[in-house]
């Protein structure tokens, strides 16, 4: 009797203690976003004379307006971020879905249908991770300029799929290395052919590294800069050089309500997608599909 | 049905091929690759564009900021190597010279003749531009490093007067200090360091000295006690930071002065566009005074447009057009008085300026004429080249913020120089 | 070592014999669909580190060249003080980023793994710092740790008066702040992916350790925490690569300083061969990177890679 009692406070100090513990992380995580939000409802001149952290004595939404579609970057004559927004979402999409169809059918083959080989393939590929991308810049860039896509969303496609496939292949492979293979075995006794049994049954058992992959990759995509600002000319300017272009100004007063206004738009499609693939990743750890 | 569609192809490209010489024998396209983004630069880089279009041409804007134009350099070499430069690219001092030794660069003779640049550009400025003889870039505007911002309140309030010398800064810093007043607002980066180090440099050693070191790089002068000197003068000053300057940026540094926070700052022509934003007036309620010891000095640092070879000839047509329009007196006036600097011809009317804009003109033209004083900015990448220049980064901003002694200092230097070249 | 590789697992195999036209092609179809993925890895991956590789040993210096000046940069990089510091500092960045993000990554997905109410907003509020950029990400630590508008300004107004925060500007220091902000941004994704890993343990193993009396910490460390090693692998490949390639994030927080005091490789490495032209030595230097990541990497990546799967 006792002892269950003491089990039982025990148990809800060990909640209460859980609960701060999460909580004080969250404290961490939310603080810088927090600052950014309430920075961006500033005034200038409220920040030039006051100090750099403050609450807002009003909230003004001209920061928001002017980094969406008033301010003037450079001498172009489309105003604001919205340009580059859209670039970015005509560069992400199709980079993200064909890297993540790649990497899950080279993770099938590595993990189901290994060949001699294979193994040191993976391992080859995987050190494509680690390549320092600022040293290859200027080979990239030779070989789009041969192929016709230098400066092109197409070119920045391309170079995505190129450098995202070592992650989403790792990714799935390690996935899929926790599947039994007599699920495979079973599959190909019943006459499934290769295609078949990757769309038939990896797939739909597929969402949670799915969703992590696109998480990832998403991310990546979006807020790359290096080769968004290396690979792109005027036209295919993707987010993050906007972005860059808004805040930085060599010789220039720095708005850092603009800034940070500018930065949250920046950043909205990678947050949506993760509020947004959240849900899906508990439903489909919930459905159980993982359990093998 | 194969046939028809061959027909129709050559006939709509046959079409297409006139239509575009009749309506191209004047029109083409300039890509201007440029990190002026945002504000005052923006609105100013724009002035350009609505001038090129009016002339029937098309701009198309190639905007990259960042880190002082590193990241336009990363771009500019991807293009290069890619095969196709974009036909202008905003490019400084010794690197124009070095992108002309690739053989990359246009030649502007024809166009600097008809206007005679040679006659409305100061000579200096006109050697920066020209590879061999032939003008291959323009400038746009001139800048003045060796500047000081005062807060005349500030210094009042300590009972302080206005330095001119260093020795005198030392004892109105000293006063400013015991007034509770950070007598000097600095920003802890590597180029606000060599800035500072650079405008000392020409106080101490003056401009022969100067030139000795940074241009020739002499390295009897670079091992010379005077340099040693200039570290001691340059240590000095860090005693009066506020400790929070590691990594501020520049303009933050200005708004402490613009408070009254702090009573000085070091920083080129471009930081009157603070003063001004926040509604001051110069002479007034701040003063733009050159640095302590060097009214007689000019370290300038100029923004150029190099022209890249194009092959199309209506783009050449339109490259020179702008390179045209770069120097006309009107873009002169309007880019310049959007960026805090000073026009490059010598024969601009000075009249919609501010005083100082106009103190910064007559030191240039007194300057410029009697070849004493006018300097090339090491610290803006317009005396070395970015190998060496870098090199004198790394030791001048590791010297700032560490407790190295000024004769390790003045190796490293000499030693990082000659490594670099 | 493939062959012995390819032994030891139990992966499926297509029948060595092949009996049909049609069997062969369907034998064919795994290494077919590798194929342009192999073209990646040799063009684009081994391809471009040759030519690095041999740039390292030219004078080039704006643009590439092909004048060979053997091991000259590679001396002038090791003769380059700042080089030695950046290379130092990733040690150290490196080292403490990933061990931190792989221990509060897994400690985040246990804690959040206990049937915790509100559990989809915590997951996205730890989550979100993945969604931005860098440059902004430094943009607001560099506000934040900040002594004199930041935190300790913050802090001291509470009346803590003597509380000090300056890490940001102290040279000793600053390298951790770089620390600190990568941490933030990337822990969140590591406990996804623990998170997804712990729902993936099977659940009957665990009621058997609980039948048999097992604490529950004994359940996890002897039982789900090795069952993830799948997971720290992929977290630890992750985690390498944005260490070895950091460099937005340090140049926005701290711009390598105070000083060169929080330099790093890839800053140093972007720097000399797109703005000092000095493209030679900054091949060299990335030449350096990549043998000190295969020093470190190999060893693991062989050792992880030859673990019987499918147990």
């Amino acid at each position: 009797m006792t002892e269950h009692n003491q089990r039982r406070y025990s148990d809800i100090s060990g909640r209460a203690i859980l609960y701060a513990l999460l909580g004080i992380m969250a404290l961490y995580y939310l603080l810088p976003l927090a600052l950014m939000i309430v920075t961006s409802f500033r005034s200038m001149d409220e920040i030039r004379m006051g100090q750099l952290i403050d609450w807002p004595t009003q909230l003004s939404l001209d920061a928001w307006r002017i980094a969406w579609d008033q301010a003037q970057i450079g001498a172009r004559s489309e105003k604001g971020l919205r340009p580059y927004f859209i670039n970015s979402l005509l560069m992400t999409l199709p980079a993200v879905a064909i890297s993540t169809m790649i990497g899950a059918i080279n993770g099938y083959v590595l993990s189901f249908w290994r060949f001699k080989g294979s193994n040191l393939f993976f391992g080859l590929l995987l050190f494509g991770c680690f390549i320092p991308f600022q040293a290859i810049l200027l080979p990239h860039a030779t070989v789009l300029g041969k192929m016709g896509i230098s400066g092109s969303i197409v070119g920045l496609v391309f170079t995505h799929v190129i450098y995202g496939v070592a992650f989403t292949t790792l990714f799935f492979r390690n996935y899929y290395v926790t599947i039994p293979g007599e699920l495979v075995k079973a599959a190909q006794l019943d006459g499934a052919g290769f295609w078949r049994i990757f769309f038939r049954i990896m797939l739909p058992l597929s969402t949670p590294i799915l969703t992590v992959c696109v998480i990832w990759q998403f991310t990546q995509v979006w807020n790359d800069f290096l080769f968004g600002v290396t690979f792109s000319d005027p036209s295919s300017q993707p987010i993050t050089v906007g972005l860059n272009n808004l805040v930085n100004s060599s010789t220039g007063e720095r708005r850092y309500n603009v800034d940070m206004a500018g930065a949250i738009i920046a950043a909205l499609p990678t947050l949506l997608v993760y509020v947004i693939a959240g849900k899906y990743f508990v439903r489909g750890l919930t459905a159980g599909s993982v359990k093998g | 049905m194969y046939l028809k569609k061959r027909f129709m192809a050559a006939a709509i490209a046959s079409a297409l091929s006139v239509s575009t010489l009749s309506a191209t024998a004047t029109a083409g396209e300039v890509e201007v690759l440029h990190w002026w983004t945002s504000g005052g630069e923006a609105a100013a880089v724009s002035v350009l564009r609505e001038m090129v279009e009016k002339e029937g041409h098309t701009w198309k804007d190639f905007a990259v900021a960042g880190g002082g134009g590193e990241n336009t350099m990363t771009v500019l070499r991807a293009r290069a190597v890619s095969g196709n430069p974009p036909s202008s690219a905003q490019i400084k001092g010794l690197e124009i010279q070095e992108w002309a030794d690739l053989g990359f660069l246009a030649n502007l003779e024809e166009v600097s003749k008809q206007e005679g640049w040679d006659d409305v550009l100061p000579p200096v400025v006109a050697d920066i531009m020209k590879h061999y003889g032939y003008y291959v870039a323009v400038p746009v505007n001139v800048h003045r490093v060796n500047w000081m911002w005062v807060n005349p309140a500030a210094l009042e309030k300590a009972g302080a007067s206005v330095p001119t010398t260093l020795d005198e800064l030392w004892e109105t810093a000293d006063k400013l200090k015991a007034a509770g007043i950070i007598p000097i607002a600095h920003g802890g980066q590597s180029w606000q360091d060599a800035t500072v180090f650079e405008s000392i440099a020409l106080s101490s050693g003056g401009p022969d000295f100067f030139r000795k070191a940074f241009v020739e790089h002499d390295q009897d002068t670079l091992l010379s006690p005077q340099m040693e000197t200039v570290f001691d003068q340059f240590r000095k000053a860090r005693e009066y930071l506020d400790p929070g300057f590691p990594g501020r940026d520049w303009n933050i540094a200005t708004s402490m002065v613009i408070r009254g926070e702090a009573g000085m700052q070091f920083m080129g022509d471009w930081a009157k566009g603070e003063f001004t934003a926040a509604g001051m007036e110069p002479g007034t309620d701040y003063l733009c005074l050159p640095f302590p010891g060097t009214e007689d000095a000019f370290a300038f640092n100029i923004d150029s447009l190099a022209m890249f070879m194009q092959r199309d000839a209506d783009n050449v047509r339109a490259q020179q057009t702008m390179a045209r329009l770069v120097l006309s007196p009107e873009f002169q006036e309007t880019f310049n008085l959007n960026k805090g600097s000073i026009p490059v011809r010598l024969d601009q009317d000075m009249t919609p300026f501010d005083s100082c804009a106009k103190a910064s003109m007559e030191t240039f033209q007194r300057t410029s004429e009697n070849g004493q004083g006018l300097v090339p900015s090491m610290a803006h990448g317009m005396s070395t080249s970015s190998a060496v220049q870098g090199a004198i980064y790394d030791v001048t901003t590791t010297f700032f913020n560490s407790s190295m002694s000024s004769q390790d200092a003045v190796r490293q230097l000499a030693s990082a120089i000659r490594a670099a070249q | 070592m493939s062959q012995t590789l390819t032994s030891s697992s139990q992966a499926v195999r297509t029948p060595a014999p092949a009996r049909s036209p049609a069997d062969r092609i369907a034998q064919w179809i795994p290494k077919l669909v590798l194929s342009p993925t192999l073209v990646i890895v040799v063009v684009f991956f081994y391809g471009f580190i040759f030519w690095t590789g041999l740039l390292s040993f030219t004078n080039s210096r704006m643009l590439p060249s092909y004048g060979l000046v053997g091991w000259d940069n590679y001396v002038r990089l090791f003769n380059n003080e700042r080089w030695l510091v950046a290379l130092g500092n990733l040690g150290i960045y490196a080292f403490l980023f990933i061990v931190i993000c792989l221990v509060l990554g897994l400690l985040l997905a246990i804690l959040l793994d206990q049937k915790i109410r509100a559990e989809g907003a915590l997951r996205t509020i730890y989550l979100y710092p993945m969604a931005l950029s860098f440059i902004v990400t430094g943009t607001v630590w560099k506000w934040m740790l900040n002594p004199q508008v930041g935190l300790e300004q913050f802090v001291q107004s509470l009346g803590w008066e003597s509380f000090q925060f300056d890490w940001l500007v102290n040279p000793d220091f600053s390298i951790y702040t770089v620390v600190i902000a990568a941490v933030w941004q990337s822990s969140g994704f590591v406990m996804a992916l623990f998170l997804a890993g712990l729902r993936g343990v099977d659940d009957s193993i665990i009621k058997a350790a609980q039948i048999d009396g097992a604490s529950r910490f004994t359940i996890y460390t002897r039982i789900i925490i090795p069952s993830l090693r799948p997971v720290f692998f992929s977290a630890f490949i992750m985690l390498a690569h944005i260490a070895i390639k950091s460099f937005d994030l340090a140049l926005a927080l701290t711009g390598g300083g105070p000083g060169i005091s929080s330099d790093l490789p890839a800053i140093f490495m972007y720097q000399l061969s797109f703005t000092r032209n000095q493209m030679g030595i900054g091949a060299a230097s990335a030449m350096i990177m990549l043998l000190t990541v295969i020093a470190i990497l190999v060893p693991y990546l062989y050792s992880e890679l030859r673990v019987k799967k499918h147990d």
